[in-house]
């Protein structure tokens, strides 16, 4: 095979930003926000399990998502953040399915454990409903093959890989990430794009993932630049 | 006045390539910014750098003021106190003058923008005058427990714009139209933040006596109360029984301010029995700032309330380990134990103060995870790009928006 087969149809790179809105609705409670997440738009599930995200793209230093954050550090309620913190985001391929797991398991916390709905949260520690409203641009970066490919992952925004990676996958439900898809599709790469897809993006730093694609796909070449020697 | 280029070498290349893909998308719309002040105070500190950068960056941006007279800020002061929940008396005739002043600008004040962004509550009944055009309110100030007829007076106002602006969660309102968080930021080329020699901090820190010979825990702020500079002393005077050290306390205070010079003199009474205490009340000097943050070893934001604590993010930006209250906008800066440590008592503050000087590498790990952290949330940039946004999502009212 080939590493540096060109495409008929080009990869072209997105950037996404963010901005965030706020809805004016906020929980006290567990019972509270509970009921909050089972009615809140989408677009707030999805800002509160990926802001986290964004904002640590250097390290992550918090539970990713903001639930489990609010239920240890303001609720007091250790064993819950930790149950929170454990979904395993990767897993759910729509915001749908996500919200019910993050249901499920708050529902599950408190059927074993009924004080947990008392404790509540001090005046200003209040968990305040967001939504994360999406801006989606193409930008000039356009790969015909493997070789381009890793060259332009080195020099685009991270808000970038973060578009293909994350949101394309689970917001605009598409599956997998872009990458893989278009790796396999378009270049017949299947292994690489098949290794790019189990790799959990919800563990790592967006620099460390920056990183690791560059890596993978530079050993594919690599690889072949070998077989054909 | 910094170029939009010039912030590539900080924040990368690919940022501001970005910043320049959006600034595209508003070609054709005029942006007309509208406050009281063009100098002194944070607004007009922020609109001095944003107009000029929106501008290279290609968009069509103005800025205008509203005039008043002594009576009408006196009575604008006065909601500002009362929606920040202090207790103000405010009277009938007080809404007539709010009402009279902002006719008289309504009157005066050229409407032309295809997008008016009108800053904090001065100018905010000036959406009278929208037909056809985008109106947005930006609050700069914490309006979580608003004196409630003062809030009234003004809801209706608010209202009517097509969207509102607030810098932290919890100043959000129930309202009917939409409401965004943008964060401040900082400038990393301005005087206050960017990277100074050495023999300029050496020359600001011999201009005020204060000797490099020992650790320097320090706090900046005016002398206010809510900023609790007593509480500071108090946990520094635990810190030195173990730690020999110096407490520095910078900044200024306004001479029309007489519950300052109070607090000032207060400090001054304590600080007088220890030479290892440096009381500094200065006039605003930026460059004398910056060199005394750079020159400490802990920097204490230990504010009893604050609106978002933007010297927290200065701090950070110098790779300072900090020891902040945990209020207003201070937990989206530091995260505990992560990027500075939080703290809800003297006790608190002085134990974190000597977790950071007794452990100078997880001080240093603290202060370099801050400034990574500032890098990607809190700087200028960050805020244009936010702001370019938010009157794209004037025209795109959906929550996925393809340009």
């Amino acid at each position: 095979m080939d590493a540096l087969k060109r495409a008929a149809e080009p990869f072209r790179f997105h950037t996404r930003m963010n901005l965030t809105e706020l809805t004016g609705i906020s929980a006290s409670t567990i019972g509270d926000l509970l009921g909050r997440i089972k009615t809140i738009p989408g677009s707030s599930i999805y800002h509160h399990t990926h802001r986290f995200l964004q904002q640590h793209q250097y390290l992550s230093p918090e539970p990713p998502n903001d639930f489990a954050y609010w239920a240890a550090s303001s609720l007091g309620e250790g064993e819950l953040g930790e149950r929170l913190a454990s979904v395993d985001t990767v897993q759910y391929p729509t915001i749908r399915a996500l919200r019910a797991k993050i249901v499920e398991t708050i529902e599950e916390y408190l059927r074993s454990d009924p004080p947990a709905r008392k404790p509540f949260a001090r005046k200003g520690e209040e968990f305040h409903f967001k939504k994360s409203v999406s801006f989606i641009l193409p930008t000039a970066f356009v790969a015909y093959d493997l070789r381009d490919f890793a060259e332009i992952l080195k020099k685009i925004s991270i808000d970038s890989i973060y578009f293909h990676v994350f949101e394309a996958r689970l917001r605009l439900e598409r599956g997998t990430n872009d990458f893989s898809l278009w790796i396999e599709s378009s270049l017949g790469e299947e292994a690489l794009a098949g290794e790019i897809a189990r790799l959990d993006p919800y563990t790592r730093t967006l620099d460390n993932l920056r990183r690791t694609l560059i890596h993978l796909i530079e050993e594919r070449i690599v690889e072949d630049n070998g077989a054909d020697r | 006045m910094a170029r939009i280029d010039e912030y590539g070498p900080v924040v990368g290349q690919a940022i501001i390539d970005d910043l320049r893909l959006l600034s595209e998308k508003l070609r054709g719309k005029v942006v007309q910014h509208i406050n009281s002040t063009s100098v002194g105070g944070g607004v007009a500190e922020i609109l001095n750098r944003m107009v000029p950068l929106l501008n290279d960056l290609g968009v069509d941006a103005h800025w205008d003021l509203i005039k008043g007279g002594e009576q009408f800020f006196g009575v604008t002061k006065k909601f500002h106190n009362a929606i920040h929940g202090q207790p103000e008396e405010i009277t009938k005739r007080d809404f007539e003058v709010f009402r009279e002043t902002s006719e008289q600008n309504m009157r005066d004040l050229p409407i032309y923008g295809d997008i008016v962004f009108v800053h904090d509550p001065q100018p905010v009944a000036l959406v009278e005058r929208k037909s056809g055009n985008k109106w947005i309110w930006r609050c700069h100030i914490d309006i979580s427990n608003p004196d409630r007829k003062v809030w009234k007076f003004l809801r209706p106002y608010v209202e009517r714009y097509d969207s509102a602006v607030f810098s932290a969660p919890s100043f959000a309102q129930r309202l009917p139209i939409r409401q965004f968080l943008i964060a401040p930021s900082i400038d990393p080329l301005s005087d206050k933040n960017r990277e100074l020699p050495e023999e300029t901090i050496d020359a600001a820190l011999r201009k005020y006596g204060i000797p490099r010979d020992k650790p320097i825990v320090t706090q900046i702020s005016r002398f206010d109360r809510l900023k609790d500079p007593v509480g500071v002393m108090e946990a520094y005077a635990q810190v030195k029984r173990y730690f020999d050290c110096r407490l520095v306390l910078a900044g200024g205070t306004a001479s029309d301010d007489p519950e300052g010079m109070q607090v000032l003199e207060e400090v001054r009474g304590k600080a007088r029995e220890d030479p290892d205490i440096h009381i500094v009340s200065m006039p605003q000097n930026d460059i004398d700032i910056n060199a005394i943050q750079r020159a400490s070893t802990v920097i204490v934001q230990k504010s009893i309330k604050e609106g978002f604590g933007l010297t927290v993010s200065e701090a950070l930006w110098k790779a300072k380990p900090v020891v902040a209250s945990n209020v207003g906008g201070i937990p989206l800066q530091i995260v505990h134990k992560y990027s500075g440590l939080l703290c809800h008592s003297v006790e608190g503050a002085a134990f974190a103060i000597k977790q950071l000087l007794g452990s100078p590498e997880f001080a240093r790990k603290l202060g370099e995870n801050g400034r990574e952290h500032v890098r990607n949330n809190f700087l200028l940039t960050r805020h244009l790009r936010d702001y370019m946004l938010v009157f794209l999502s004037l025209y795109h009212p959906e929550d996925i928006v393809y340009l």
